[in-house]
């Protein structure tokens, strides 16, 4: 099983995405954004970090390049994809998923850890995870509050396209609580909280986001 | 812009709109030019004159003012500093004093690198770019050694926490802190964060990166290989930070002056994220012979070091620079403080791979010269020689001097102020009320509001970070080793006794990496001072030193390096003196590491070491009464040693489940944080005096919990130290038998409300736990 993490420049968690992928006994594969190289991957991680330094907005410029525009093509035929932070930015400035990431309501960068609530059990990415189970994995942005007009928050909650929500406070002032949000077929997920750094009890606040990374193994086998 | 600089045209006073050539200036000897508003003293200017047997040209001028500036040349502090070279060798260290960083060798092949560095003056002119491109500078420094960066930490001080300019700047300078290491993706591991009157016009904000390498790694600044070429990459050069470290660093604040915001530079951490990879890249291809970074000083700074490491000389055609602002003189493209730049020796045959790399991560690149076989540092502008100098007189034969000591006149009277005479709480209430008013003090608060703005998590090693007492990093996913680093710089005590408070500096930072249960190995230090033109001042530098460089060779332990910052003062009043002490311990196995908190009920607790009646500079006396008097806690070196043997023994052997060091606020704070820490509160009793108890700072203790307290005493009896049985662990009060019953909750409110009440609750904050209590699934 091959899961690539695209590196762009200013992505800073690429490291740790490719450590989640590997404890998770699948092989990390290192794609650079500027390649049009998917390496023959079956699923991709795109990292958090601060990809072309968030100028012009969080995500707008990782989402224009080369390698991104391949896998907006894979992601349509169904290969999984996962944003975590700045890459559920770019997920959203591409157009995968609904909504767009703004500066935190209190216009701080906040890092803490954070308590979430699975909302949707059976995407590619949380297949893991029991309905409605609450986990606690970290989060850190400065530009992580979840906006929608209210009409189309009304379709993505109706569409049950929440994947992921804050429970126990809302970090950020994102609307409705939505931490993360999926495609329509569920193969597609992003979220602000970082899974790939609650993955072994020596460095994270729990192990609770492994989850994600053993998930898509069986949404990657059975697709 | 400050006066003198906007002198710095094409050529001084009458020679204005034509270019200042060395041929020139041999030809007009007599031509007056602004050293004074440059910084430079007549006899300084005099020197010079000598080294080069003529007048400077402008451009020469200008990299002389800079390089022999306090900041850059030291020389004040020189011949104090001569100290810490003379320490006993220590096998640990590979790289010492004189380069960008010290180099310690921590096992099984790796190299550490660590330093922490003043970014003092820019911070209080501009709070946000002053505090970034502090952590920028020192991460470059790292990186310059061959290392990857991988973790930083701020020491940050304030005026009083209520003080309308404190509002303005921590603020800003916290922000910069976060935006710059959390945009380069380094966790911020700890520090410290103290308000005192005395910091008011001068908040010290000091910044340490940590960096790791193989041996076989390690990079040197230096220029060698006739014809080699030198390569110019990251940001361009703009009009930013010039004369940053002649202005701002190396002079005292007049609170009437002009403001000074020209000389702060602006950050980019995007740039410098990719320059650090493209360093690493280059690095790991072999591609470079010698590198530095562009700091204090820019290319003035670069090329003089480089050059006068090195074996010959070097030809620079500034024409080659790429600018932001096509109008710079070329004194001021010399001068420039443009953050995020590095330069780079690079053998001709490698220059074609060395700049694909640099394409690769879109970091500009430029040759813009090359190694001479000379002795001579030339600068050509639009093909005339405006600079012809000997590059040591510019980067390490400055001017030194042996500036007047005097004890200051006030420190008997300040001495003989015992704390002892002052009221003390007697009843329980009245002890509760004080215990209460250290924890909720600024000082004495939880350091959340600040901490969650930073990223802890990046990298995915961090294994502790505040509140622990030392930041921990794995540096081996296989093997598991890592590193404990802590920083500690109590002003009060130095002020009392500076001697004696740069040990208990170090003491604390040695104490604060043991209980981690890591092994202390080496030391740096950002030495913070007021004027060295004031004799008082200067005495207490010279204190500070000896203390320090006397009880590293207590303890064994080498100086690594370090930083001097001096002229922290406004007007005649000068700050408390602080020397920052970090220190740098080796975990051989970060699995046993040691955390703060109290996490289980039923555990003993124990406290280890001796309590004396000790309260000369204490929180006590400070938060209760607003006093500083007396003599700080005794220094006893061999009981910090014995301790952190102690520790390290029960941390390796899992004897211990927690462990905190005793410090400011004494037993009082130290039990309220590891009750707080993960919410489980203690049944305690004291014995003997409770206020002495609860508020003593004598050193060298600890409190440890342990389901095995048979197991720590007999290992304690070992070490020789003295353990005393305090309670048992459990509950949600933290109760002291006949002194106190805190209930957690209302603990909690009044030391997690203080900083959100003077520097605002984000809305979003309500319902919300900081990170590290929130009980897992």
């Amino acid at each position: 099983m091959r899961i690539g993490v695209i590196t762009f420049p200013g992505s800073l968690d690429d490291v740790d995405a490719a450590r989640a992928v590997r404890l998770a006994e699948a092989e990390p594969v290192a794609l650079w954004h500027a390649d049009h190289d998917l390496k023959d991957v079956d699923a991709v991680v795109l990292p958090g970090g601060f990809s072309y330094g968030d100028y012009l907005r969080a995500g707008a410029i990782a989402a224009r390049a080369p390698l991104v525009q391949d896998v907006v093509d894979r992601a349509r035929q169904g290969m999984p994809v996962l944003g975590i932070c700045n890459g559920f930015q770019v997920l959203c400035e591409a157009g995968l998923l609904p909504g767009a990431l703004t500066r935190n309501g209190h216009l701080h960068f906040r890092n803490r850890d954070q308590a979430l609530r699975i909302e949707r059990a059976d995407t590619a990415w949380t297949q893991d995870y029991e309905p409605g189970q609450r986990i606690v994995v970290p989060v850190k942005n400065g530009e992580g509050r979840y906006v929608a007009a209210p009409a189309d928050l009304d379709r993505i909650q109706g569409e049950g396209r929440v994947a992921v929500r804050y429970v126990e406070g809302n970090p950020n002032g994102s609307m409705r609580d939505i931490a993360g949000v999926t495609s329509e077929d569920g193969r597609v997920v992003g979220l602000m909280p970082h899974p790939e750094h609650a993955v072994e009890d020596l460095t994270g606040p729990s192990t609770d986001g492994l989850g994600f990374f053993t998930s898509v193994l069986k949404a990657v086998v059975s697709a | 812009m400050t006066q003198g600089l906007s002198d710095l045209g094409t050529g001084p006073g009458p020679l204005q709109h034509q270019l200042d050539t060395v041929e020139l200036a041999a030809r007009t000897p007599d031509v007056e030019q602004p050293y004074g508003e440059l910084g430079l003293k007549s006899d300084e200017y005099a020197r010079i004159t000598d080294i080069l047997g003529r007048r400077p040209t402008t451009a020469e001028l200008a990299m002389y003012s800079v390089m022999w500036s306090e900041h850059c040349s030291y020389k004040s502090s020189k011949v104090h500093l001569r100290t810490f070279g003379d320490l006993p060798r220590s096998e640990a260290l590979l790289v010492g004093i004189g380069e960008n960083a010290g180099v310690v060798d921590v096992g099984d092949g790796y190299a550490v690198t660590f330093k922490v560095e003043s970014h003092n003056h820019p911070s209080y002119v501009e709070p946000y770019q002053g505090a970034a491109t502090g952590v920028g500078g020192i991460v470059r420094d790292i990186l310059t050694m061959g290392a990857r960066p991988v973790a930083v930490m701020d020491s940050l001080r304030f005026g009083r926490a209520d003080a309308p300019d404190t509002a303005r700047v921590l603020p800003g300078v916290v922000a910069g802190v976060g935006g710059y290491g959390n945009c380069l993706g380094l966790p911020n591991i700890g520090g410290e964060l103290l308000f005192d009157e005395c910091y008011a016009g001068n908040p010290l904000v000091n910044a340490l990166c940590v960096g790791v390498m193989k041996h076989e790694d390690v990079r040197l600044a230096k220029a060698e290989g006739v014809g080699n070429k030198v390569i110019l990459f990251g940001a361009r050069t703009g009009g930013d930070g010039i004369g940053g470290v002649s202005v701002l660093a190396s002079e005292t604040f007049d609170a009437e002056g002009p403001a000074k915001r020209p000389s702060v530079q602006v950050g980019d951490p995007f740039t410098e994220k990719l320059l650090i990879e493209a360093c690493l890249e280059i690095f790991a291809a072999d591609l470079v012979t010698g590198i530095q970074d562009l700091g204090g000083a820019g290319l003035s700074c670069a090329t003089s070091e480089l050059a006068s490491a090195g074996t010959g000389g070097m030809h620079v055609d500034l024409d080659a620079v790429p600018l932001r602002d096509s109008t710079l003189t070329p004194a001021e493209i010399l001068m420039s403080e443009s953050q995020e730049r590095m330069c780079a020796i690079v053998e001709p045959g490698k220059v074609d791979a060395f700049l694909a790399v640099c394409r690769k991560w879109d970091v500009l690149a430029t040759v813009i010269g090359e190694v001479t076989d000379g002795d001579r540092l030339t600068v050509d502008w639009h093909g005339e020689r405006i600079v012809d100098v000997p590059p040591r007189t510019v980067a390490h034969e400055g001017p030194v001097y042996e500036r007047p000591v005097q004890r200051p006149a006030d420190l008997d009277d300040l001495q003989a102020d015992d704390p002892a005479a002052l009221p003390r709480p007697t009843t329980p209430e009245e002890l509760a009320a004080h215990w209460l008013a250290v924890v909720a003090s600024p000082d004495g608060a939880d350091k959340t509001w600040v901490t969650e703005q930073y990223d802890r998590y990046v990298r995915g090693n961090t294994v502790l970070a505040q509140p622990d007492d030392a930041g921990v990093v794995r540096i081996d996913e296989e093997t598991h080793r890592g590193i404990a680093l802590a920083l500690d710089g109590n002003g009060r005590y130095a002020r009392l006794d500076p001697y004696a408070g740069a040990q208990l500096n170090l003491a604390e930072a040695y104490r604060n990496v043991a209980v981690s249960g890591a092994r202390p190995l080496a030391v740096t230090n950002c030495l913070n001072f007021g004027s060295p033109e004031e004799p008082e001042v200067m005495w207490q530098f010279a204190e500070a030193v000896r203390g320090l460089a006397d009880a590293c060779r207590e303890l064994g332990l080498p100086v690594t390096g370090g930083n001097v910052s001096l002229y922290n003062q406004t007007g005649d009043v000068p700050i408390n003196p602080t020397p920052v002490i970090g220190v740098l311990g080796v975990h051989e196995d970060v699995r046993t590491r040691v955390p703060a908190g109290w996490r289980t009920a039923g555990e003993s607790v124990l406290l280890l070491g001796v309590t004396r009646p000790e309260f000369g500079g204490s929180a006590w006396a400070s938060v209760v009464h607003g006093h500083l008097g007396g003599r700080p806690p005794a220094v006893d070196l061999e009981a910090e040693r014995s301790l952190g043997e102690l520790l390290a023994a029960l941390g390796r052997g899992g004897l211990i489940t927690s462990a905190h060091d005793l410090a400011d606020g004494g037993l009082a704070q130290a039990l309220a944080e590891s009750a707080l820490r993960y919410g489980t509160g203690a049944a305690l009793r004291l014995g003997g005096d409770p206020f002495t108890a609860l508020f003593s700072e004598s050193a060298a203790r600890v409190v440890v919990t342990t389901t095995d307290a048979e197991a720590v005493r007999a290992t304690a009896e070992w070490a020789g130290v003295l353990v005393t049985e305090l309670g048992t662990t459990g509950g949600d009060v933290l109760a002291v038998d006949g002194v106190a019953e805190l209930p957690l909750a209302e603990l909690r409110a009044a030391w997690s409300a203080t900083l959100p009440a003077l520097f605002g609750t984000p809305e979003a904050t309500v319902g919300s736990v900081p990170a590290g209590t929130v009980p897992t699934s």
